[in-house]
């Protein structure tokens, strides 16, 4: 991938963006520059907060109220768009730059069919005939291969897939063949291998339309299969820039080469499997159907098989992961494990007992066997309770005396990376990371055998996600924990399993170390999964 | 739809079964004699008429056989017997019944109307004076007791200018006749309809208020402009209609206070509706009327969801197809 | 506690409304004090206007009672009724759609049955019934306005525990060996509090309004002297005498604003995130 030299298209000279009052800091961005080559994709790469989406915002006049440009210039066509009054920008948007975002489905207007939302687009620049905006929209949306198009016209935005709603974002964006593309996140949402594939269909647009593309992502292993161009940006300064080559393969400032380092690497190493004549965890096939619909009058029933007659074994000290796309029931596998869903068959046997089947007092005591770490730190925190009561909470339920489980609070605090003055703080007060380790703690406050950590790191910034991984596999020798790790991410499960199963609509496709499975994978959708992780490519090449 | 609409006709009449079961139970828990509960104030209604009550109610039966039989007669329309206006309540209402329809319909449209329009005019000069008269406006009509509002505008626009009616459905005497006549009733019907509907208006102009600039925030509507839309297409597409939804949903949770408040109205404005009825049944102590009211306000809250559920499956898709 | 009044007093509305109900609040308490004679007692000739005697500045009424009276000891009446049927709502409507929306499943179906039904019978009228029906007293209307108005409260908490329930901290709850009891108690309830204090407040406008509208027809306690009773009496006089129905009415008006105007100040400072956007 090399960038063909050209005239920029658009060149933003030391741009600054004020935050209003009361923000952690003075500017949104500050100080930065960078042009735009027509046929180029230049991207955008920070963690959140960073403002990369702050001047993609400011050249198209979306900026949210109360942050304004207070310095600086973006030139686009001879003109500072900067100067342009609403009007005329108003004519530019759409048909000169056009934008993508990080939701289609809360991009697109709910309650209108796509052919409307399209054709929408010429009608905003007052092109064409209604007969010719129909036939463009047909167009559009074969070049962005969406599959039956003349019934996609006619569907609403509910009624498509997330690939297919984003396609139709990107049919919108080109309606009007712009010379530039700003697309903020536009793969976040989705699934590895529906990201590859919109991944790729930019790709293929760019080099047909030619377009300039400003990509906003906070992936480096996106920037690796897409970017000809990289500016990397921290607290609303670019630290680095350059292009894709020379950014990944030879980072010049410590922040770029600390987060290309935070990144999960593929390769898995060759370990022992662990083996134990009893497995602590045994799950023989487990089902759980859902029903919705059906009854006296709604209509005919939809079933899906969530979890199809699952087996799984844990040795002692070993850490399962559990990977799959959105509805793969990954998820369910880990609820029903620990019995926040009812399983509709099948048998967990935690240390030879039968979990599935237990009930009331017998299932509250084996319960301190088995906890989980969630994904959310902010939603898995209660708001109006001091860390100290979020951790001794259970071992009092569990008839430990208060002093006791809070002394025992202070202790795993510490153990988990946190100082003990923060037993009498409350969640807001901590960061995403802090909070996920708050999680941690809880957990093993019941000093569990086994831990579900269910996309426990999904929610975190790479940099602080290397961080609680580093601690879980720290966690799991010193206290000989088994865990069963729920994830999205094989870059991540790479990381830290040591056997991986692969769950494709409900049931185990593959299941092997996790060498084997990155190495030599036996299933075709393992081999569609493993080709999808962006970077891989590159990493593989570089690594050879 | 045709099954939607089965459904909900289905749901409505398990919810008048419950509210005749209501009834039933009410007279019983009522203190005193329920036959002398169902004839009106005590002491009042003969002995012979207390026993025929008695005997076809099978007062002295079990109490669910007692339900039976009230169950059916009200299945068959029977309502019951006014032992004061010597006539069944079936006929008194049935007769009242047109004047309530078209002074809570009218309401209705009004308030709905106009108050959507005053939210999205206060939403689109958000912070500037016309928003915060509106939102005044809207916040004083919501604090006002609709019996006082309509006072109120007797007071003033019927004792003081003289420009409308303040009393009854149309002119006594008047003896209007095809056109005249819709225009007679039209102008007894301004005061009773628009005080009726203010507290409403205010209810819906608030909630289409916040529900546009709560939309105005989503992702489409950054689409939208990203797409180049001029600002009054984008309020209109997609802002509005997106907004409309909570309102229709409201309109159709509040159709039970607007019957409601209609007693009041028609008290005030001497309207021949049967709010105007239950009044006089309240001074009587006429309970049998009274529970008839009841009921038959409660079927017309009914019919009223209907509407706005209908309503909501037209303009949002996604419930059409679920 | 400082935030909190840091953030409610943002809000100029809802400043005015507290002033607004601590007046009224003031007068109701003094009533007995600067009225101590029977708001019932004729005092001076019927109908004098207001204004013309420095007794009576409000004038009296049809049977010559002072109207300043009546509007003192009117908003005791105003006050408790509003106050006491609230809390008897939020007694009915917090545990029904606690226990809805934390089971679930038929729990939650049955009971949320319950609440629609009483949600769509017209709530003024199934208030007149029950007042009528259980003759007007305190009691009698308080136990209507209580009936007919803890639906709201019940969907309110019912959608606030769904949401809450679903909630990873309180899975961690249920995973920590903690009883459903503990867990309603003390992860979810408090986490509702916000939204319950809100409505409350705006649920003790909307009883006065329900307690007045059923004085205006006749259905109020006889003993007491009530805003709607006063506005009721002069109904069929209001072209000899406006301000017997005015003075009460504006009384009303004033009270049932503050208080919505403190609604939207306590939702601004209780929900710092949710607040309006805009001002």
């Amino acid at each position: 991938m090399t960038s063909t030299p050209s005239e920029p298209v658009l060149c933003i000279e030391d741009l600054q963006i004020a935050l209003p009052e009361g923000a952690d800091r003075a500017f949104a961005v500050d100080d930065v520059s960078y042009e735009l080559n027509a046929g180029e994709i230049l991207c955008i790469v920070g963690e959140s907060g960073s403002g990369k989406s702050m001047s993609a915002n400011a050249m198209m006049g979306l900026l949210p109220d109360q942050v304004r440009p207070t310095a600086g210039h973006i030139f686009f066509g001879g003109q500072d768009l900067l100067t342009l009054s609403e009007a005329e920008l108003r004519d530019l948007r759409g048909r000169r730059i056009a934008m993508i975002f990080q939701e289609p489905m809360s991009a697109l207007n709910p309650l209108m069919r796509i052919e409307d939302q399209i054709s929408e687009v010429f009608e905003a620049h007052n092109l064409l005939t209604p007969k010719e905006r129909r036939a463009r929209t047909l167009e559009l949306l074969n070049e962005v291969q969406i599959p039956d198009p003349e019934k996609a016209m006619q569907t609403y935005p509910f009624q498509l897939s997330g690939g297919q709603r984003q396609r139709v974002m990107i049919a919108m964006a080109l309606a009007l063949e712009p010379d530039v593309l700003i697309a903020d996140e536009p793969t976040t949402a989705l699934d590895v291998t529906t990201q590859a594939q919109i991944l790729e269909l930019i790709h293929d647009l760019r080099d047909r339309h030619g377009m300039a593309v400003m990509f906003i992502t906070h992936d480096f292993g996106v920037v690796a299969e897409i970017a000809d161009r990289v500016a990397v940006m921290q607290f609303g300064k670019i630290v680095e820039k350059g292009t894709a080559e020379e950014v990944l393969d030879n980072p010049q400032h410590d922040y770029t080469r600390k987060l290309i380092a935070a990144i999960p690497k593929l390769l898995a190493e060759k370990q022992d499997v662990i083996t134990s004549p009893t497995p602590i965890l045994e799950v023989i096939g487990l089902c759980k159907t859902y029903r919705s619909g059906g009854g006296l009058f709604g209509g005919p029933e939809r079933v899906v098989k969530a979890v199809n007659m699952i087996n799984l074994e844990l040795a002692e000290g070993e850490t399962l992961g559990i990977v799959g796309e959105s509805g793969s029931g990954k998820s369910s596998i880990g609820r029903c494990l620990v019995r926040l869903m009812e399983a509709d068959a099948g048998s967990v046997f935690l240390a030879g007992k039968d979990m599935a089947h237990l009930k009331g007092e017998d299932l509250r005591s084996a319960r301190k066997s088995i906890q989980m770490i969630f994904q959310d730190p902010f939603a898995s925190l209660n708001p109006r309770a001091r860390i100290g009561r979020i951790i001794a909470e259970g071992p009092i339920a569990h008839g430990v005396a208060a002093s006791e489980a809070f002394a025992k609070a202070a202790e795993l605090l510490e153990l988990v990376g946190l100082d003990k003055s923060a037993l009498d703080r409350y969640p807001h007060e901590f960061s995403g990371g802090q909070r996920q380790r708050v999680g941690i703690a809880r957990a093993l406050a019941l000093e569990p055998r086994v831990i579900i950590a269910d996309e426990a790191v999904s929610a975190l910034d790479v940099s602080i996600q290397a961080q609680v991984l580093d601690l879980l596999a720290d966690l799991k020798v010193r206290l000989n924990l088994a865990l069963v790790f729920i994830t999205h991410d094989l870059r991540v499960a790479a990381q830290i399993c040591d056997r991986i199963a692969v769950m494709q609509k409900g049931e185990v496709v593959e299941i092997g170390t996790a060498h084997d499975i990155f190495n030599a994978p036996q299933s075709a959708y393992t081999q569609s999964l493993i080709e999808a992780i962006p970077g891989r490519e590159k990493e593989l090449a570089a690594a050879s | 739809m045709l099954r939607f609409i089965a459904m909900r006709l289905v749901k409505a009449a398990i919810i008048l079964i419950a509210i005749v079961t209501l009834n039933f139970f009410l007279i019983h828990a009522a203190p005193g004699d329920p036959a002398a509960v169902m004839a009106g104030e005590a002491g009042a209604a003969d002995d012979i008429f207390l026993e025929q009550l008695r005997e076809q109610f099978g007062l002295d039966k079990p109490l669910l056989t007692q339900l039976g039989l009230y169950l059916g007669g009200i299945i068959q329309l029977d309502l019951g017997f006014s032992y004061r206006q010597q006539m069944p309540v079936a006929d008194l209402i049935f007769d009242r019944l047109p004047a309530t329809l078209l002074l809570t319909m009218t309401a209705f449209v009004i308030s709905l109307v106009l108050g959507t329009l005053a939210g999205v005019l206060a939403s689109a000069r958000v912070g500037k004076w016309s928003d915060t008269l509106i939102s005044t406006v809207a916040l004083l009509f919501y604090a006002t007791p609709l019996y006082w509002a309509a006072l109120m505008a007797v007071l003033i626009f019927s004792v003081q200018l003289n420009w409308l009616p303040g009393f009854g459905y149309e002119t006594v005497g008047g003896n209007y006749e095809g056109l005249d006549r819709v225009i007679d009733i039209a102008k007894h019907l301004i005061l009773p309809a628009t005080t009726l509907g203010l507290f409403f208006m205010a209810v819906y102009m608030r909630m289409t208020r916040a529900s546009m600039l709560e939309v105005s925030t989503l992702d489409f509507v950054k689409t939208a402009r990203a797409k180049g839309l001029k600002p009054g297409i984008i309020q209109r597409r997609h802002v509005f209609r997106n907004a409309l939804l909570p309102v229709v949903t409201l309109a159709g949770l509040q159709a039970g206070q607007l019957v409601g408040g209609a007693v009041l109205t028609e008290t005030v404005f001497a309207w021949p509706g049967i709010g105007r009825l239950m009044f006089e049944a309240l001074a009587q102590r006429d309970y049998n009327v009274l529970l008839g009211v009841f009921f038959v306000s409660a079927a017309m809250v009914l019919l009223f969801n209907l509407i706005t559920d209908i309503l909501y499956r037209v303009v949002d898709p996604r419930i059409r197809a679920s | 506690m400082t935030d909190f009044w840091k953030r409610y007093q943002r809000n100029r509305g809802a400043v005015i409304g507290l002033i607004i109900l601590l007046a009224v609040v003031l007068v109701a308490v003094l009533a007995p004090v600067l009225f101590p004679q029977s708001p019932w007692k004729m005092v001076q000739r019927p109908f004098l206007p207001p204004f013309a005697m420095e007794r009576f500045p409000l004038g009296t009424d049809t049977l010559g009672r002072n109207v300043l009276a009546g509007l003192a000891h009117g908003a005791q009446v105003s006050l408790l009724v509003g106050l006491i049927s609230t809390l008897v709502s939020l007694v009915i409507g917090i545990p029904i759609g606690a226990l809805a929306g934390y089971f679930g499943g038929w729990v939650d179906d049955a009971l949320m049955r319950f609440t629609e039904f009483f949600q769509t019978v017209p709530n003024f009228a199934l208030a007149i019934v029950l007042v009528a029906i259980f003759e007007p007293s305190v009691q009698s209307i308080v136990g209507a306005i209580a009936i007919v108005s803890w639906p709201p409260v019940a969907r309110l908490v019912r959608g606030e525990v769904l949401s809450l329930r679903s909630r990873e901290y309180v899975e961690a709850a249920i995973l920590s060996g903690q009883t459903n009891a503990t867990i309603i108690w003390r992860q979810i309830l408090p986490n509702t509090l916000s939204p319950i204090i809100v409505l409350a407040s705006l649920m003790v406008a909307t009883a006065i309004l329900l307690e007045s509208s059923l004085s205006f027809l006749g259905l109020g306690d006889p003993n007491l002297m009530s805003w709607g009773y006063m506005i009721g009496a002069a109904r069929t006089v209001i072209r000899q005498a406006w301000w017997l129905s005015f003075f009460p009415g504006l009384a009303i008006v004033l009270t049932v604003l503050a208080l919505n105007l403190i609604g939207e100040g306590l939702n601004d400072a209780l929900n710092p995130r949710l607040s309006r956007k805009g001002k």
